[in-house]
């Protein structure tokens, strides 16, 4: 009798929900300046589908609260605004990692409710056009055979999500000493790429988005998508999983929201964020810049984030990576 | 030939009317977000974003229109380093080196006009540059690694010596503590956090626009706070208010030097604007200065950064537009909105979207003219802000500089260190240390340091990768001659007019 009560009241509860909760003044905090991954997740799918779609009135307003990796803003969601229902933060597979390393100043992923992905971008190991190696296994092979003589270039610090994809397949390939994979940490995946194209370093680790126009110029190859299935934008270039190497490396675009929210207003979001992922005019968007569908929202979303962060802290801890 | 009608298509593009007004715009409000301290093209260009998606405008038109605020704020944001020895950005902190002075004498409108026409030669020609040499340009880019970077930063930091009038000890250690400046935050490529005393927001290190406007902004006014005579001093404008073609001439050949190293130094992704102007400045100081009057108030020591700030503008398009890598953070905000329409720029860009890459080219030069046209006739108007009493003129200073720096970040912590910041910088003044070498050494500190850790990452701590290659050797020659040259030169003026100097 309690369990029905409790479903009758969860179902009045949540007819409410939509009832209740009307946004207003709404927000998107991207946790880093202009022109990112994380500005462009508020201001696309956010900002303007979401008006698009007629999900939230007028228009939503885009902050820029650069620092720490991201960690700025969260410590300043959680402390200063832990009960602003009208705003939601750009986060991305980076947050999960530095979550999972313990740089955000000892705030984890509990902190905050996770709402939903609307998109991915999947990784990539490529090389120069000129390089030798046409396979993912090539490289591996050659690199494990002497992993001092070959840099990796990416876009993210040292244990980073870049640096990170090059462990998990070297990890696959049986790579003992995971130390000995050299890694150089550049500003962004450009400037990585740049690395790769001079001759400087032996492979670049980044995102498909990251490589498309490199490729499509015929300046770079891609030797392995880290995907589960191949994808439409690399359609002839094999999976990771496909040369032997069972890693998938997700670099997911998502959404939080403060901890204090009602639950209300946290359904609202879940549900925004799931009509935009469903839209013609995000899809569109979404398929121009790269990103390939990731579709996980509310509880789903909550314990993917969770499992995602446990794996990078082992891995991480393994790697000795954390202080 | 081939390159001209592409340029004429590009002109087709930049003259539809709509096209104009967009460029009009933009170099309006760009020229006017430059004259703010703190507020930078950045922060326009984000908040424009949606509105030229709402209306509707095509790419080309909507990076016509930011391009326009890019190029627009580097015209502006000399004129309150002229005027009031207040640079918005640290791109133009060279510029108060001879402009303030030049001010200070009654020299304004020289000195804007100055700014203004080497700001359009410094445009113009890297839009030649951009539209000749582009594919070439992107080349040299991808030859420039970590240890050609490097050297570079060394090369840069020689322009320290053309800042140490006066007391040579006092600006050394102003550039050191500048270097210190530089540790504070995430270590580069790892994850050990240095000097943040646990506050997350020195994770990234300190803000140039922060430190800037603290220093130079914030201590003016505190400084002029502290002076014992308040407020009623009114500076003058004495003679003419336009440049006379002596002047014009005699900084021909500065302006030139000055958009070619600027553009180079441009098209470096890693590099930018600043380090362009302190370059700009020490080369023409060890050519041209004969007299010693650099740092004096000489109109060429204007010419110089204002040409190379707005020629490296311009070349910070190519490896956007190339490589798909943004040189500076404007850029990069450019590049954004361009993946947004579903334009990835890359090699492919110039025969994939022509429209794009030479309408934006063509676009330049038309707000280049709008430019020149739009601050020269302005001159005089600009220099009377001077006759304003500095009590009304101050109070101004110091709140643009609190609401720009808030905007930057959104953040009062900026605001507490931009405070900071001006005490010490007051102290500075007070004590005779000068400030420019402090923006240069955290300029050059984090690029030196971060570039130092990737070389030696890529030859396993072999410290002569700095002594291999081409660029590097080229780069060390510069380094020697714009260490040894001065002496040399000295020690060559002293033989042939022993009198003079034994008079000084």
């Amino acid at each position: 009798m309690k369990r029905f009560m409790g479903a009758i009241l969860a179902i009045v509860v949540w007819s409410l929900a939509f009832a209740q909760f009307s946004p207003k003044n709404t927000e998107c905090i991207a946790p880093a300046d202009p022109g990112g991954g994380w500005d462009f997740t508020c201001r696309v799918p956010a900002a303007q589908v979401m008006a698009e779609l007629g999900l939230i009135p007028g228009s939503m307003k885009v902050t820029n609260m650069t620092g720490g990796g991201g960690g700025v803003a969260y410590a300043n969601v959680v402390t200063q605004r832990a009960d602003d229902e009208n705003l939601i933060i750009a986060a991305s597979t980076a947050t999960a990692t530095r979550l999972a390393q313990n740089v955000f100043a000892g705030f984890t992923a509990d902190n905050v409710r996770w709402l939903g992905a609307v998109g991915a971008d999947y990784g990539v190991i490529a090389v120069s056009n000129d390089s030798p190696y046409q396979t993912l296994n090539d490289l591996v092979d050659a690199v494990a055979a002497a992993p001092g003589d070959y840099v990796f270039a990416g876009g993210s610090a040292i244990g980073g999500w870049d640096h990170l994809k090059v462990l998990l397949v070297m990890n696959e390939a049986g790579v003992e000493d995971l130390g000995s994979v050299r890694y150089v940490a550049f500003d962004g995946g450009g400037a990585a790429m740049i690395e790769v194209l001079g001759g400087r370093a032996a492979a670049f680790t980044g995102d498909i988005s990251e490589v498309l126009a490199q490729v499509e110029a015929g300046e770079i190859r891609v030797l392995g998508v880290l995907s589960p299935d191949r994808v439409p934008a690399l359609p002839e270039v094999a999976t990771a999983t496909e040369q032997g190497y069972n890693v998938i490396g997700a670099n997911w675009r998502a959404f939080y929201a403060p901890p204090g929210i009602s639950d209300e207003a946290y359904n609202f979001w879940v549900d925004a964020i799931k009509q935009v992922a469903a839209s013609e005019e995000w899809n569109t968007l979404r398929e121009q810049n790269g990103l390939a569908e990731f579709a996980l929202f509310g509880d789903d979303f909550e314990g993917f984030v969770r499992d995602q962060v446990a794996i990078i802290h082992g891995i991480s801890e393994d790697l000795g990576l954390l202080q | 030939m081939e390159v001209l009608s592409l340029l004429g298509q590009g002109f087709a593009v930049a003259l539809q009317p709509i096209n104009i007004l967009l460029v009009f715009a933009g170099a309006l409000v760009g020229t006017i977000i430059g004259m703010l301290p703190g507020v930078g093209p950045i922060n326009a260009i984000a908040i424009l974003i949606p509105i030229t998606f709402a209306l509707g405008l095509p790419a080309e038109s909507s990076i016509i229109l930011f391009a326009g605020i890019y190029y627009g704020s580097q015209y502006g944001n000399s004129i309150s380093s002229i005027l009031l020895n207040v640079p918005g950005t640290a791109s133009s902190v060279v510029t108060t080196f001879d402009g303030y002075p030049m001010a200070q004498q009654g020299r304004a409108g020289p000195a804007l006009a100055m700014s203004a026409i080497a700001s359009f030669f410094g445009g113009t020609l890297s839009i030649f540059f951009l539209i000749f040499f582009a594919p070439l340009l992107s080349k040299l880019a991808i030859k420039f690694g970590p240890a050609e970077y490097f050297v570079l930063m060394i090369f840069a930091f020689t322009a320290l010596s053309s800042l140490t009038e006066g007391n040579t000890l006092k600006a050394l250690a102003s550039a050191l503590f500048g270097l210190m400046l530089a540790t504070v935050g995430l270590e580069p490529q790892g994850t050990t956090v240095r000097f943040t005393f646990g506050q997350l927001k020195l994770y990234d290190g300190l803000d140039f626009v922060v430190l800037v406007i603290g220093f130079y902004a914030v201590s003016e006014v505190l400084n002029i706070l502290s002076e014992t005579q308040v407020g009623g001093e009114v500076r003058k404008l004495t003679g003419r208010v336009m440049i006379s073609l002596k002047e014009l001439t005699s900084s021909l050949w500065v302006m030139l030097r000055s958009s070619i190293s600027g553009f180079i130094i441009g098209v470096m992704p890693g590099a930018g604007a600043t380090i362009a102007t302190f370059i700009a400045y020490s080369t023409e100081k060890q050519i041209v200065d004969r007299n010693n009057t650099f740092g004096k108030g000489d109109i060429r020591g204007v010419a110089a950064p204002e040409s190379a700030n707005n020629s490296a503008a311009v070349g910070a398009f190519i490896p956007m537009l190339s490589l798909g890598v943004p040189g500076s953070g404007t850029t990069a905000v450019i590049l954004a909105t361009l993946l947004s329409y579903g334009i990835t720029p890359g090699p492919l860009l110039m025969q994939n979207n022509p429209d794009i890459f030479w309408g934006l080219a063509a676009s330049m030069y038309v707000g280049n003219f709008m430019l020149l046209i739009l601050n020269l006739p302005f001159v005089g108007l600009f220099a009377r802000i001077l006759l304003v009493p500095r009590w009304v003129l101050m109070p101004i200073v110091a709140t643009l500089s609190f609401v720009g720096v808030y905007s930057v970040n959104n953040s009062a912590f900026d605001i507490l260190l931009m405070t900071a910041f001006g005490f010490l910088g007051l102290i500075m003044r007070k004590t005779g240390f000068p400030l420019a070498p402090v923006i240069l050494g955290l300029v050059l500190g984090e690029l030196m340091e971060v570039n130092l850790r990737r070389a030696l990452n890529y030859s396993n701590g072999d410290w002569s990768t700095f002594f291999q290659g081409p660029i590097v050797i080229i780069l060390w020659v510069l380094t020697l001659a714009s260490l040894l040259l001065p002496l040399a030169l000295r020690r060559l003026t002293k033989r042939a007019k022993p009198g003079k100097l034994q008079g000084e």
